[in-house]
C-alpha cells in the first residue's frame, strides 16, 4: 500500500514538530519574556508562597472580603481539581444553597438588608474564580469595616485599589480580586 | 440585554468579518501551492517532510485513494494517541506521576481527539501527564484539525476541476495547513496568551499556603479504605484543616492555541477555559472566541477564491452570520434575564454598572454575562466544545441554543474544513430542492447536481441525525445510560441528549454534570464521534470525485445564480428546517419542558 510510508512518516515529522518544536518555543520564549506570568503569577511573602493573583482562595472569616462560592471537591478552591457544580437551573439543590448563602451572609451582617449580588452566592464556573463584582464587593464593605473597626470611605478606598475596569473600557467586566483586596486589608503587599 | 455586551458582541462580529479576506485569501495561495512570505522559512520544512515521506508534492490522486489516505493517517493518529495514555505511566515529562489511563477512557480520548471532536470525559490537571498532553493530545489538535481542511480543498478542486480525474494530495494538503496556517497562527496566539497569565512551563504543580486555612468535615476510614459509620448509620466524618492549595502548572498556552483555532476545544484543565490559568483576562477571552471562528469563516473566502467567484464564499458566509448572530443574542438574552426561580431568595439579578447579574451560576465574574453568551454560541456553532462557563447551569433556553447549533450538524462556521464541506452539502440540497420546484435540472457552480450526488449530500446530513437520536433514544431508556445523570426531571434528560448532540456532531462541549467517564458513554460516545467523523469524509470526498470528473455547464437565463439574497435565504432555511424538524421532538422533552417548568407554567 503506497499510501502507508507518507501516512507513519508524514505523522511523525509532524508529530515533532507540533508536540515537541512548537510548546518547546513557546515555552523557551514565555520563560525568557514573561517568566511571571508564564509560571502562574505566583504571590511570595518572604521566602514561601502565598498564593496566585489569578486563582481565588476561600474566605469565611467576616474580617475577610468572601470570593464566590466554590464546587471543587473535596474542599473549596481546590487548585487540584477545578469543576463548576453544573446544576442545573431547576435543580432544587441550587435553590437552596442560594437560600443557605444569602442566610449565612444575612446572620453575619444583620443590618444589610440590600439584595445579594448574585455572582457572591452562585457558584463560578471553575471554582477558582478570583474575582466578585464591585457590587459584591460594595455590599461586603460595612460588614468588614465593622469587623475591623476601620472606617468605611478606608476599606472602600482598598476595594477601589483592588478593582480593574474594562480591557480597553469594553471588553469584559469590571471586577474586584478578592485575594489581593484582602491582602491589602491586611496590610501585605502583593509582589 | 445590556449596551455593552451587545456592544461587545457586535465588535466580535465586526473584527471576525474584517479578518475574512485576509486570511481567506492566504490560505487560497497556500491551497494552490503559490509563493507566500512564510515560504522562505517553511518552504524548506515543507520539501523535507516530502522528501523523507517518499511523494512528489505535484503527484495527485482519485478521490478514492484520498479517502484512504485520510482515514489511514486518522487511524495512525488514533492509535498513536491511545498507546500513549496507556503508557504514560513509564513515559517522561510526567512530574505528577499520574498512572496510565484506563482502558476504555484512552479509547474514547483517542478517538475524541483524532475525530476533532475533544470530548473529554477526564480531567486534564488530574489524569494526563505534559508528555501525553503534548504529544498526544497537542499533536491531534494539529493534524485532525488538518484533515479537515484537506477533506474540504479536496471537495473545492471538485468544483473548480473540469473533466479530471484527480482531487489532490492528501499529505501536501494537510502538511500545508499544518505548516502555514495552524503553526504560525498559533504561536502568535499562544504568545499572547503567556504574556496574559497562561502558565507555559514544565513544572511539578505549586503549592501555596492559604491566607485563610479551611476546616472542611471528611468522611473517616477504617484501614482497608471502608468507611466506618457513625451511631446513626451515617458515614462518620472527621474535621480536617486544609492549610495550602495546589496551583497546577504545565505546557497550558501553546495547547490552549491550537485547541481554540483548530476547533478543538480540548482543555488544559478540566474546566476548560473557564480556568484562569486557561483564559485569565477579557483580552485572552476576546482573542480565545475570536480563534474559534477565525478559520471556519476565512475558509468561506479561501472557498470563494479557489472556484474563481468570491461573491459564492460572501454568500456562504452570510449564512452562516445571520443563523449566528440572532441566536447568539438569544443566549445572551435568556442568561441575562436570571433565574425567575431565584426572584424571591433576596438575591440581586438585575444587571448594573456595579455587576452584570443574570444567571451567573457556573460562569466567571471577568467574563459576565455576555462573554459567556457569545462563547457558547460561538463553541458549539463551530464544532470547538470548548467552554468558558457550565453549560449545564445555563437557563433552560440558554442551554436549548448551543445544543441546537450542535445539532444544526455543524455548519454555521463548524468545524475548520469540515464545517464549510458540511455547508456546501447543505447548499447541493438546496439548489436541488430549488430544482424541483422550478422542474430544472439542478446546478451548483457550474456543474450539475445529480442523482449521485444528492444522493451523498444526504447521507451527509442524515447521518449525525440518526447518530444522535438512536443514541439519545437508546442512553435514555437503559439503566447504565440514566444513572450517570446528575440532575433531576426535564434536565436530566437534557444531559444526555446534549452529550449525543455534541459527540455526533463531532463538538466536544458538554452539560458537565453528566458524569461521562463510564464504560456505556466512553464506548457509545466513541463509536458516535468515530462514525460522525469518519462516516462523513467518504461520501463528501466522492461527491469532490464525481464533481470533478464532469464538464462545466454554461450559465444560462434559467440557471439560479447562488450568490444572491434569494439563494442566502433558500440555503438558512433548508438548515433550519432539517434541524427544526428533526431535533423539535427531542428539545421539546428536554429544554423546552424545562423552560415551562421553571417560568411556573409545568
Amino acid at each position: 500500500m503506497s499510501e502507508l510510508r507518507p501516512a507513519l512518516v508524514s505523522f511523525l515529522l509532524l508529530t515533532v514538530i507540533t508536540g515537541g518544536v512548537y510548546p518547546l518555543v513557546v515555552t523557551g520564549v514565555g520563560q525568557a519574556v514573561f517568566s511571571d506570568a508564564a509560571n502562574g503569577s505566583l504571590i511570595g511573602e518572604g521566602d514561601r508562597l502565598i498564593g496566585s493573583r489569578l486563582i481565588g482562595q476561600p474566605f469565611s472569616d467576616p474580617k475577610y472580603f468572601f470570593g464566590r462560592p466554590s464546587a471543587t471537591a473535596p474542599q473549596p478552591y481546590n487548585g487540584a481539581a477545578s469543576s463548576g457544580s453544573n446544576q442545573g437551573p431547576t435543580n432544587p439543590a441550587l435553590a437552596s444553597a442560594i437560600t443557605d448563602r444569602v442566610a449565612a451572609l444575612r446572620a453575619l451582617d444583620p443590618e444589610n438588608k440590600a439584595p445579594v449580588p448574585i455572582d457572591l452566592v452562585t457558584a463560578s464556573g471553575s471554582g477558582l474564580d478570583p474575582h466578585i463584582s464591585p457590587a459584591a464587593a460594595e455590599y461586603q464593605v460595612p460588614r468588614v469595616a465593622r469587623v475591623r473597626e476601620r472606617p468605611e470611605a478606608e476599606i472602600r478606598a482598598l476595594v477601589e485599589e483592588a478593582t480593574e475596569g474594562r480591557t480597553l473600557g469594553i471588553l469584559g467586566e469590571p471586577r474586584v480580586n478578592v485575594l489581593l483586596l484582602n491582602l491589602a486589608l491586611d496590610g501585605k503587599k502583593a509582589g | 440585554m445590556n449596551i455593552s455586551g451587545v456592544m461587545q458582541i457586535v465588535i466580535f462580529a465586526i473584527v471576525l468579518t474584517a479578518l475574512v479576506k485576509p486570511l481567506g485569501g492566504f490560505m487560497a495561495r497556500i491551497y494552490q501551492g503559490e509563493r507566500t512570505w512564510l515560504t522562505p522559512v517553511l518552504g524548506p520544512v515543507e520539501r523535507g517532510i516530502y522528501r523523507l515521506c517518499g511523494i512528489d508534492a505535484n503527484a495527485e490522486s482519485t478521490w478514492k485513494r484520498y479517502a484512504l489516505a485520510v482515514l489511514l493517517f486518522n487511524f495512525i493518529g488514533f492509535l498513536a494517541v491511545y498507546v500513549i495514555q496507556l503508557a504514560q505511566g513509564v513515559l517522561p515529562l510526567n512530574p505528577q506521576g499520574f498512572a496510565g489511563v484506563e482502558a476504555k477512557s484512552a479509547f474514547n480520548t483517542a478517538v475524541s481527539f483524532a475525530s476533532n471532536t475533544n470530548w473529554q470525559g477526564y480531567g486534564g490537571e488530574s489524569t494526563m501527564s505534559y508528555f501525553t498532553q503534548m504529544l498526544a493530545l497537542n499533536v491531534q489538535n494539529f493534524v485532525s484539525a488538518a484533515s479537515g481542511m484537506a477533506v474540504l480543498v479536496a471537495l473545492i478542486r471538485g468544483f473548480a476541476r473540469r473533466q479530471a480525474q484527480q482531487i489532490g494530495n492528501f499529505t501536501v494538503d494537510m502538511t500545508r495547513s499544518t505548516l502555514y496556517v495552524l503553526l504560525p497562527l498559533s504561536l502568535i496566539l499562544a504568545l499572547v496568551l503567556v504574556s496574559q497569565g497562561v502558565v507555559q512551563n514544565f513544572s511539578a504543580y505549586q503549592t501555596v499556603d492559604l491566607v485563610e486555612p479551611v476546616t472542611i468535615q471528611t468522611p473517616v476510614q477504617d484501614a482497608s479504605g471502608r468507611p466506618i459509620l457513625d451511631a446513626a448509620g451515617n458515614a462518620a466524618t472527621q474535621a480536617q484543616q486544609i492549610t495550602q492549595q495546589t496551583i497546577p502548572m504545565g505546557p497550558a498556552a501553546s495547547q490552549v492555541a491550537i485547541k481554540q483555532l483548530g476547533t478543538n476545544g480540548g482543555g488544559f484543565f478540566n474546566v476548560n477555559s473557564a480556568h484562569p490559568l486557561e483564559n485569565p483576562t477579557p483580552l485572552t477571552n476576546f482573542l480565545e472566541v475570536l480563534a474559534i471562528l477565525l478559520i471556519p469563516a476565512a475558509l468561506c473566502y479561501t472557498f470563494g477564491r479557489m472556484v474563481k467567484d468570491t461573491r459564492q464564499g460572501w454568500a456562504v458566509y452570510a449564512a452562516m452570520m445571520i443563523i449566528f448572530l440572532p441566536l447568539t443574542f438569544g443566549v445572551f438574552n435568556a442568561e441575562q434575564a436570571g433565574n425567575p426561580r431565584f426572584e424571591t431568595l433576596g438575591v440581586d439579578q438585575v444587571s448594573s454598572v456595579a455587576h452584570s447579574g443574570g444567571n451567573m451560576e457556573g460562569k466567571e465574574v471577568r467574563f459576565g454575562i455576555a462573554n459567556s453568551a457569545l462563547w457558547a454560541s460561538a463553541t458549539t456553532a463551530a464544532s470547538n466544545g470548548s467552554v468558558n462557563s457550565m453549560h449545564d447551569s445555563y437557563t433552560p433556553l440558554g442551554g436549548l441554543v448551543p445544543m441546537w447549533l450542535m445539532q444544526l450538524g455543524e455548519v454555521v462556521f463548524g468545524g475548520t474544513g469540515s464545517g464549510l464541506y458540511g455547508m456546501l452539502m447543505f447548499a447541493i440540497v438546496a439548489v436541488f430542492i430549488a430544482g424541483l420546484m422550478v422542474g430544472r435540472t439542478p446546478e451548483y457552480l457550474g456543474k450539475k447536481i445529480e442523482a449521485y450526488e444528492v444522493k451523498m449530500a444526504s447521507i451527509v446530513l442524515l447521518v449525525p441525525c440518526v447518530v444522535v437520536l438512536v443514541g439519545t433514544a437508546i442512553a435514555s431508556a437503559i439503566p447504565a445510560g440514566t444513572g450517570s445523570v446528575a440532575n433531576p426531571g426535564a434536565h436530566g434528560f437534557s444531559e444526555i441528549l446534549y452529550a449525543f448532540s455534541s459527540a455526533g456532531n463531532n463538538n466536544g462541549s458538554a452539560f458537565g454534570g453528566l458524569s461521562a467517564n463510564t464504560p456505556f458513554y466512553n464506548i457509545a460516545l466513541g463509536v458516535a464521534m468515530w462514525i460522525s467523523r469518519f462516516w462523513l469524509m467518504i461520501p463528501v470526498l466522492a461527491i469532490a470525485g464525481s464533481l470533478a470528473a464532469k464538464r462545466n455547464v454554461a450559465i444560462t437565463a434559467g440557471t439560479l445564480p447562488t450568490h444572491t439574497p434569494l439563494f442566502i435565504a433558500m440555503l438558512i432555511g433548508v438548515v433550519l428546517m432539517i434541524g427544526a424538524l428533526t431535533f423539535l421532538p427531542s428539545l421539546a422533552l428536554g429544554p423546552i419542558v424545562e423552560h415551562l417548568q421553571m417560568i411556573g407554567k409545568g
